[in-house]
């Protein structure tokens, strides 16, 4: 098949995918006897409509971004991370742990630490399904699937019979304490005069996870080790042909994603919940493996899809809210998103090309 | 003559977007003859024979089968004018007989049993009148290519072919298995089918063919009688200039021991010993030419050099030691240690298809302190450096971005030599320099190597075809069944000798 051009394959096809995706949702809001435009209407609105609206697609985003990335990393060396789940959900126990057992002065510095945990508890997540693919050759795709009940199971023990406070009934930390609460982004735009709803939950972490982009980019384009990562994702004989150790690429990228996942925690447990609660990923590392595919595996196409994906969880929610549309045709709209933009990508490529390639041909 | 051709194609043209692969090209095929189609990569054949197989519809012109013109949309179209097509890689289900593969798109009903037995009746028939003896009851995988390709003919002959198509049928193939589908073809012909072959190789169309076309850039330049033609005059023809087909080098002047190997041993990961214990040298300023059928341990044998397999036994370079298995006995480690690798496969191995030229460029050399800058890697200076290669190696076109999947087969080889000889190495191991490479890149290659010879240093040759080996190498070992059958001088041999000993009969027998 021919090759498309660039710019149809980074923005056409994703596009193109959306609008089906919509086109479809629309037609099944239809079928359930309620107004598509209006709901179309209300999502956009919800979501995008005011900065409340924004703090929480923000909020979602910023989520996405991390899991989205750690998948990418993952991707560029061919590795399919499909634990992004498990790790962020270890990520949660590292920022609980550094949050609730030691006296920060501030919360800048409380960050820094608890990112730092937040990483380390991701990486070392992965760290395990890396070694076994690495040197036993277990495949990725099945133990990172079975770390993420494994940190389910681990992080529900730990809630029930570790961390909560005695008397609770709920399987959850303490909130965490007053100097580790992070800055709201409503609070950082205020600040400097920016009108912007307080009381939405996106955060600081934001920034981190912008920085996470840049990092990502860097590393992949720019660094020695992103070189080796590409050639061993590309091809592993010429891998091991030009002297590229395939076992410490496979786990060193992994431990970065697994990072990347991790950090993740710093959003929904520090900066939203402040206290680290049971199931507290809500499915963010398997949206991103959607988020990377559509973003094309690049810091700035994951930027654009988290976005989006953001939006469509604060939209949904919204339409969940105001409407008697019911609460599981929202999860059948963002599952028709994913399916467009992530699983029938390739279907949607070749329609794509069958109509910006044929005319080419005819006129030459 | 009144008999119609067999095929005739007249003003056939098509195009790819801005390319014109096939330029009003007419040509007529007569039946019960040999019809090769020579030329470079690139020169249009395959598209040629995709036309007439179905496969591409043609811009322009029309397609006559035994004096009838005949639309052929599909392949089905084709196999109905009895047209068959054997395919370079071969379309054959691994996991499934010899017969089940024969039949496999043209049961007779629902129900397998009939169909096997029609097919295996026939198949004996066919055996007997073409001498195709193939076991109908083994698995594809368990058979050898040569095998295989006699699966493609068969399931050809057997939907009742009358013309067949063999697109680089030798390019898998073992010198013997290939002189073996030279017999086969030739009694197809003696039973009157009619048989065009595609191929790049001068040799095969001097041996099998009764006629050529030579093409060149889409175009058909000249069809001749291969009695009255030279491989010299089709050179010229597929080129456009004139080629030189011996390598003109002076004798060489070997100095210090480079490599040296003692009793190396090499055990697959299926626990069989490829390699049975060897020893052998190379002195600077030397080419020794590792002669051989493909799969008796020469691909072994450079990857245990080259730092991708692990080995037994004493290998000194420079006089110096080297791992075998520890932690320095990676392809990095052996890079630093003034060894330098062009693998057999360029394309699984040489390169990262998917990268651009110039990225390629820093492949295995990445850890270059002049690719560096900090942390990060120093792009630009990795680029200019690419820049000057592919300027010195006429890659073309010389054009760094492009990622090394577009250049053809030539150009990606010559990347790999940039890259590999202007790292000064003292040994340079090479593996099948010229595969799939066009006859206009295989003189470069053969004078690059044969530069760095002069230059004073060791090389290694790897390669099945006799020719290179003879005409590049300053001595020659045969290696048969991860042993070495004995070492000649080229001038004091010749290809007989030498397919004697790849055979597996030492020096001393013949």
């Amino acid at each position: 098949m021919e090759q498309l051009p660039k710019w149809a394959d980074l923005v056409v096809v994703p596009l193109v995918g959306l609008i089906l995706a919509f086109i479809l949702s629309m037609l099944m809001v239809l079928a359930t006897g309620h107004d598509p435009m209006e709901a179309l209407s209300l999502m956009v609105s919800g979501a995008l409509g005011s900065t409340y609206g924004w703090g929480y697609t923000l909020y979602y985003a910023t989520n996405f971004i991390f899991t989205g990335l750690a998948v990418a990393v993952a991707f560029h060396a061919s590795l399919f991370n499909i634990g992004g789940e498990g790790q962020a959900a270890l990520g949660g126990l590292g920022v609980a742990l550094v949050s609730l057992f030691i006296p920060w002065p501030h919360w800048s510095i409380a960050l820094l630490a608890a990112s730092v945990s937040a990483g380390l508890f991701g990486a070392l997540w992965a760290f395990i399904p890396a070694y076994l693919q690495a040197k036993r050759g277990s495949h990725i795709v099945i133990t990172t699937i079975m770390f993420n009940f494994i940190a389910a199971s681990l992080l529900n023990y730990v809630l029930v019979n570790q961390l909560r406070p005695k008397g609770a009934m709920d399987p959850a930390t303490a909130k965490f304490p007053v100097p580790t609460h992070l800055p709201s982004l409503g609070e950082i735009l205020n600040g400097v005069g920016i009108p912007f709803a307080k009381g939405t939950p996106a955060n600081v972490t934001l920034l981190v996870a912008l920085l996470a982009c840049v990092f990502v980019y860097i590393l992949i384009w720019r660094t020695r080790f992103g070189y080796q990562l590409r050639a061993f994702g590309k091809s592993q004989p010429a891998a091991v042909y030009a002297g590229i150790n395939p076992v410490k690429i496979t786990v060193i990228t992994m431990m970065i994603s697994g990072a990347l996942a991790g950090l993740m925690a710093i959003n929904n447990v520090m900066g939203e919940a402040e206290r680290l609660i049971l199931g507290s990923v809500e499915g963010a590392g398997f949206i991103g493996i959607a988020v990377a595919l559509m973003g094309r595996s690049h810091p700035i196409g994951i930027l654009f899809s988290a976005l989006l994906f953001g939006a469509l969880y604060q939209g949904g929610a919204e339409l969940g809210l105001w409407t008697s549309i019911p609460r599981e045709l929202v999860i059948v709209i963002q599952a028709l998103v994913i399916l467009f933009t992530g699983a029938l990508d390739n279907m949607v490529r070749s329609l794509v090309a069958k109509v910006l390639i044929r005319p080419k041909r005819a006129e030459a | 003559m009144t008999t119609a051709p067999a095929i005739e194609l007249t003003g056939i043209s098509k195009a790819f977007g801005p390319v014109q692969a096939n330029k009003d090209i007419s040509i007529r095929v007569m039946p019960g003859t040999i019809h090769g189609i020579i030329g470079e990569n690139g020169a249009g054949k395959s598209t040629l024979m995709s036309i007439l197989y179905g496969f591409y519809k043609a811009d322009k012109g029309d397609i006559f089968i035994a004096g009838e013109k005949t639309a052929i949309p599909d392949s089905q179209a084709a196999i109905a004018a009895g047209i068959g097509m054997v395919f370079q890689h071969f379309k054959l289900v691994e996991n499934f007989t010899v017969l089940e593969n024969v039949i496999l798109g043209a049961e007779d009903g629902a129900l397998l049993a009939p169909s096997l037995r029609k097919a295996r009746k026939e198949l004996t028939a066919l055996a007997a009148e073409y001498e195709l003896n193939v076991d109908p009851d083994a698995l594809i995988q368990d058979i050898g290519v040569g095998m295989q390709q006699r699966v493609e003919i068969l399931k050809a002959l057997y939907r009742q072919a009358d013309i067949l198509i063999l697109d680089e049928p030798t390019g898998v193939l073992t010198p013997a298995e290939a002189d073996q589908l030279f017999r086969i073809l030739q009694r197809l012909k003696e039973e009157g089918k009619t048989i065009i072959l595609i191929t790049h190789k001068l040799r095969e169309i001097m041996e099998a063919t009764d006629t050529v076309s030579v093409m060149r850039r889409g175009e058909m330049t000249a069809t001749v009688k291969t009695s009255e033609t030279s491989p010299q005059e089709l050179a010229e023809l597929m080129v456009g200039r004139k080629v030189l087909l011996r390598v003109d080098k002076t004798p060489a002047q070997p100095g210090e021991k480079v490599l040296e190997v003692e009793n190396l041993k090499v055990v697959d990961s299926k626990g069989v010993e490829r390699i049975k214990g060897i020893s052998f040298e190379v002195r600077a300023g030397e080419i020794l030419g590792i002669a051989g059928v493909a799969g008796n341990g020469q691909s072994e044998l450079l990857e245990v050099l080259g730092g991708i397999r692990r080995g037994t036994g004493t290998i000194r370079v420079n006089g110096q030691e080297i791992d075998l298995t520890g932690k320095l006995s990676d392809a990095r480690s052996r890079r630093k240690g003034g060894i330098a690798h062009v693998p057999e496969d360029r394309q699984r191995e040489g390169l990262i298809m998917d990268f651009k030229a110039w990225e390629n460029i820093a492949f295995g050399y990445d850890d270059d302190d002049a690719y560096q800058t900090g942390l990060l890697m120093n792009n630009t200076a990795i680029r200019e450096d690419a820049e000057g290669k592919i300027e010195r190696f006429d890659v073309r076109p010389a054009n760094c971005d492009l990622e090394a999947k577009s250049f053809s087969g030539g150009n990606q080889q010559k990347i790999v030599l940039a890259r590999e000889i202007e790292r000064d190495p003292d040994l340079l191991l090479v593996g099948q320099p010229t595969r799939g490479v066009d006859i206009g890149a295989i003189e470069f290659i053969h004078q690059q190597i044969v530069a760095l010879r002069d230059k004073g240093k060791a090389i290694l040759l790897v390669s099945v075809e006799l020719e290179e080996i003879l005409s590049l190498s300053d001595r020659v070992a045969v290696i048969f069944d991860g042993q070495l059958m004995g070492e000649r001088l080229p001038a004091d041999t010749d290809e007989k000798e030498l397919g004697l000993m790849m055979a597996g009969m030492t020096g001393e027998e013949t």
